[in-house]
């Protein structure tokens, strides 16, 4: 067995299956969706 | 440790420890995927051989009938089982974990089946005005309520299968029986589970929203809304396939010829680039709509500055990469493409996995990345080429890459030897060259004009096209005998095959020595530079035909 | 590899000059392909219209009725001919299974066509040319368009709109 190093933060972040879950619903919904949404919004309504 | 409760078998080939609940939900869902496969499968020849106009086999109404049945039965129902025994696998018999709450994994399965079953009901018996709204489902044309209720109980089933992947995760980490870093398949398998529940979501608000307007709970809908939530479904449940498929790929190489990942850093930061920009792609289908500016198109089109085509083109180098890797370890060693060619062609899981890999890139990929570019997608907004683009990623791409693995599902986990070694070779060639026949001709007849979804073209006037419709035509039907030799192989096996004692035979698993040592790949880096000319030369050609047509802002 | 457990520390592992130089290469042509797309959205000359309005579909029909009794010259198989004025917005109405008016316009001159749907969503493809746009109920949708070639061109539906889908055509005419 090799000694033991210390894991990078970077690699525990990457690691994180739920860290990977937060951002991937975060991330496309604001500029996917939210920013979509914003876009059907903001379009002027003609009489 | 927990594990003395649950009820278990090691496989004798991987080692793996392969728990009961797992192994029953495993089956159920590759059960129901054949036979989602076998529908689409049906679906498709009948479609092509009405598209290919010399023969037009269907009328109207039962043509447009198919086509909803064979985009549902393919791009959802199909695709979904075969991911629903993917998550299991990965998150309990690679973890060496147990499966949780395997009562609600039922549950989940029989929504899942439930939603299948009505679905395609109801596009079969239905009234065809109904019924033939296609997989989209565009609001305001109007869809029977029972054709959203079990697209929604498939969706909700499906949703609950991705929770159960993350708690079986979770409860490997917390049981202690998986500590670090999950292997490299499993995270891939995550990426696909976390765009899976935006994608499910998604899929829900639109479809739930449809389904109330359908009963007339609610008033309207509106349209360019649906269309955003839909997309926010639509395109994404074929990211899941990306995300799976690319996951399927590397563990094949490594079956197949114990592929070595050249480097676990960059190609889970590829997989974590999917995670967070592939869903953006969604916009790929509002590029010419009103509802949305350029620079909402412009952005989200490009997957956020093409962060996700980077992540494609990392796996574009990493996973042949690793094939020649295991290639040149196992003495494949001369020259530049030895390893390739010495191959085990033989091995279908090796083929399928290969032939995939190629099509997925030079038709698929390539054509993706074209389509999408905002100004050169009026020339191509449902044409054929839209289709043509998808039958070479999801249908050439995907499920080719999923029959190779099914080549190993079938001995490891149905315990089944396969009846006839001759038809699971030739299997994968038929299959993938009928389609990449088949998705040649539909680009090609996407770039002169022709749109997708329609039952006849005889008002437009274009060059090669009745030869272009044979082409399409005879692609079809070879691919089609490719698809039905894969389903009756699978089914006839798993009837009649002989019970697997100790070690399947066929199709073979190399053992890997020593992973840790990594060879230089010469040939790969010759194959990627060819991929990258090709994609740029086809990008400048179709900005070139853009510059062409009339003036428009 | 791929379902064994990785290295506890993968992330110290070298990473291969090819896959580098590769990974670096793939970085500019994605920040090329995007400045392009920026580029051309700038300076192009075919770009997707960015000109919309959400209307009603009433409010639409009403507009366009008037635009085509005010520059109606003919018609052909029941459908309105209209010669598009030069200096007034036209109107081009999708619904199932026709587009109407057929807009009759001048080569290299530019129009702003007011496109909306009746009923479902449509598709408008216009053809040999092979531009196509996408027509959604409950909105307005304002393309600038300048013909740079003389001809009959075909209008077809390419988005599917029921099962008469196939048949709905119109026509612009570029004298």
């Amino acid at each position: 067995m090799r000694e033991k190093k210390p894991v990078p933060l970077i690699q525990l972040l990457y690691d994180d299956i739920f860290l990977m879950l937060l951002l991937g619903l975060i991330v496309p919904a604001l500029t996917y969706t939210i920013w979509g949404l914003i876009e059907i919004i903001s379009k002027k309504v003609l009489p | 440790m927990a594990e003395v409760l649950v009820e278990a078998r090691t496989c004798p080939v991987t080692g793996l420890r392969v728990v009961k609940h797992a192994e029953n939900l495993i089956k159920v869902n590759a059960v129901f995927a054949v036979l989602a496969l076998l529908f689409g499968t049906i679906g498709a020849i009948l479609i092509a051989l009405t598209r290919w106009e010399a023969i037009h086999l269907l009328p109207t109404d039962l043509f447009y009938r198919m086509l909803t049945f064979h985009g549902m039965n393919m791009l959802v129902f199909w695709i979904v089982f075969f991911e629903g025994a993917g998550l299991v696998f990965a998150s309990t018999i690679v973890l060496n974990a147990r499966q949780v709450a395997p009562k609600l994994g039922y549950l989940a399965v029989i929504l899942m089946i439930l939603g299948f079953l009505l679905t395609n009901f109801i596009i079969l018996t239905g009234d065809v005005n109904e019924t033939a709204v296609m997989f989209t489902a565009y609001v305001p044309l109007k869809a029977h309520p029972l054709f959203y209720l079990g697209y929604i109980l498939f969706a909700v089933g499906a949703l609950i299968m991705c929770i159960l992947f993350f708690l079986n995760v979770y409860n490997a980490k917390r049981e202690g029986t998986y500590e670090g870093p999950v292997p490299l398949f499993t995270y891939g398998i995550a990426a696909a589970a976390v765009i899976a529940v935006f994608t499910l979501v998604h899929g829900a608000l639109a479809l739930g929203s449809a389904f109330l307007w359908s009963l007339g709970i609610i008033e309207v809908v509106d349209a360019s809304l649906y269309r955003l939530l839909f997309w926010g479904f639509g395109h994404p449940a074929q990211q899941i396939n990306l995300a799976a498929m690319v996951s399927v790929w590397y563990l094949l190489s490594y079956f197949t010829v114990g592929g070595v990942t050249p480097s676990e850093k960059v190609s889970r930061t590829a997989f974590l680039l999917y995670v967070l920009f592939i869903n953006a792609g969604s916009a790929h289908h509002l590029l010419v709509d009103p509802g949305f500016g350029a620079p909402w198109k412009i952005f989200n089109t490009s997957y956020v500055i093409y962060m996700a085509v980077l992540a494609s083109l990392i796996h574009c180098f990493a996973i042949p990469a690793s094939a020649e890797i295991g290639q040149r370890k196992r003495g494949f060693n001369k020259g530049l493409f030895t390893w390739l060619i010495k191959a085990p062609w033989s091995n279908p899981a090796f083929s399928a996995f290969f032939i995939s890999l190629v099509i997925f890139g030079f038709i698929g990929g390539a054509s993706g990345v074209i389509m999408g570019v905002e100004q050169i997608n009026m020339k191509l907004h449902n044409t054929l080429g839209v289709p043509g683009h998808f039958h070479g990623t999801v249908a050439a791409g995907t499920s080719l890459a999923f029959m190779g693995l099914a080549y190993y599902v079938v001995p490891l986990i149905f315990r089944r030897e396969w009846l006839s070694k001759f038809w699971a070779r030739i299997q994968p060639f038929l299959f993938g060259g009928g389609l990449f026949l088949m998705a040649v001709s539909m680009n090609t007849l996407g770039r002169l004009g022709i749109p997708r979804r329609v039952w006849e073209t005889s008002a437009l006037v274009v060059p090669y096209k009745e030869l272009l419709q044979a082409t399409l035509g005879i692609g079809a039907v070879v691919a089609f005998l490719g698809a039905l030799v894969f389903i009756l192989h699978t089914v006839l096996t798993i009837i009649f095959g002989k019970r697997v004692e100790g070690k399947p035979k066929f199709p073979e698993v190399v053992q890997v020595s020593n992973p840790d040592e990594k060879t230089s790949t010469p040939g790969t880096i010759v194959l990627a530079i060819i991929f990258f000319l090709y994609l740029a030369i086809m990008y400048t050609i179709n900005w070139y035909w853009l510059s062409r047509v009339w003036e428009v802002r | 590899m791929a379902i064994n457990k990785p290295n506890e520390v993968y992330w110290e592992e070298k990473v291969g000059f090819s896959e580098k130089a590769w990974v670096l290469l793939s970085i500019v042509a994605c920040i090329v392909m995007f400045m392009v797309m920026v580029a051309w959205a700038i300076a192009g000359k075919q770009n997707p219209p960015n000109e919309a309005y959400r209307v009603s579909i009433p409010s639409f029909a009403e507009r366009a009725e008037a635009f085509i009794e005010k520059y109606k010259v003919d018609e052909e198989n029941g459908i309105p001919v209209v010669e598009a004025p030069e200096d007034e917005d036209s109107y081009l109405i999708a619904r199932m299974f026709y587009f109407s008016p057929v807009l009759i316009l001048k080569q290299n001159q530019t129009y702003r066509i007011r496109v909306s749907s009746l009923d479902v969503q449509h598709g408008l493809s216009i053809q040999p040319v092979n531009m196509n746009f996408q027509v959604v109920p409950g909105y307005e949708y304002v393309l600038t368009i300048k013909p740079t070639e003389k001809g009959e061109f075909l209008i077809v539906c390419n988005e599917y709109c029921g099962l008469a889908h196939h048949v709905m055509k119109g026509k612009i005419i570029v004298k």
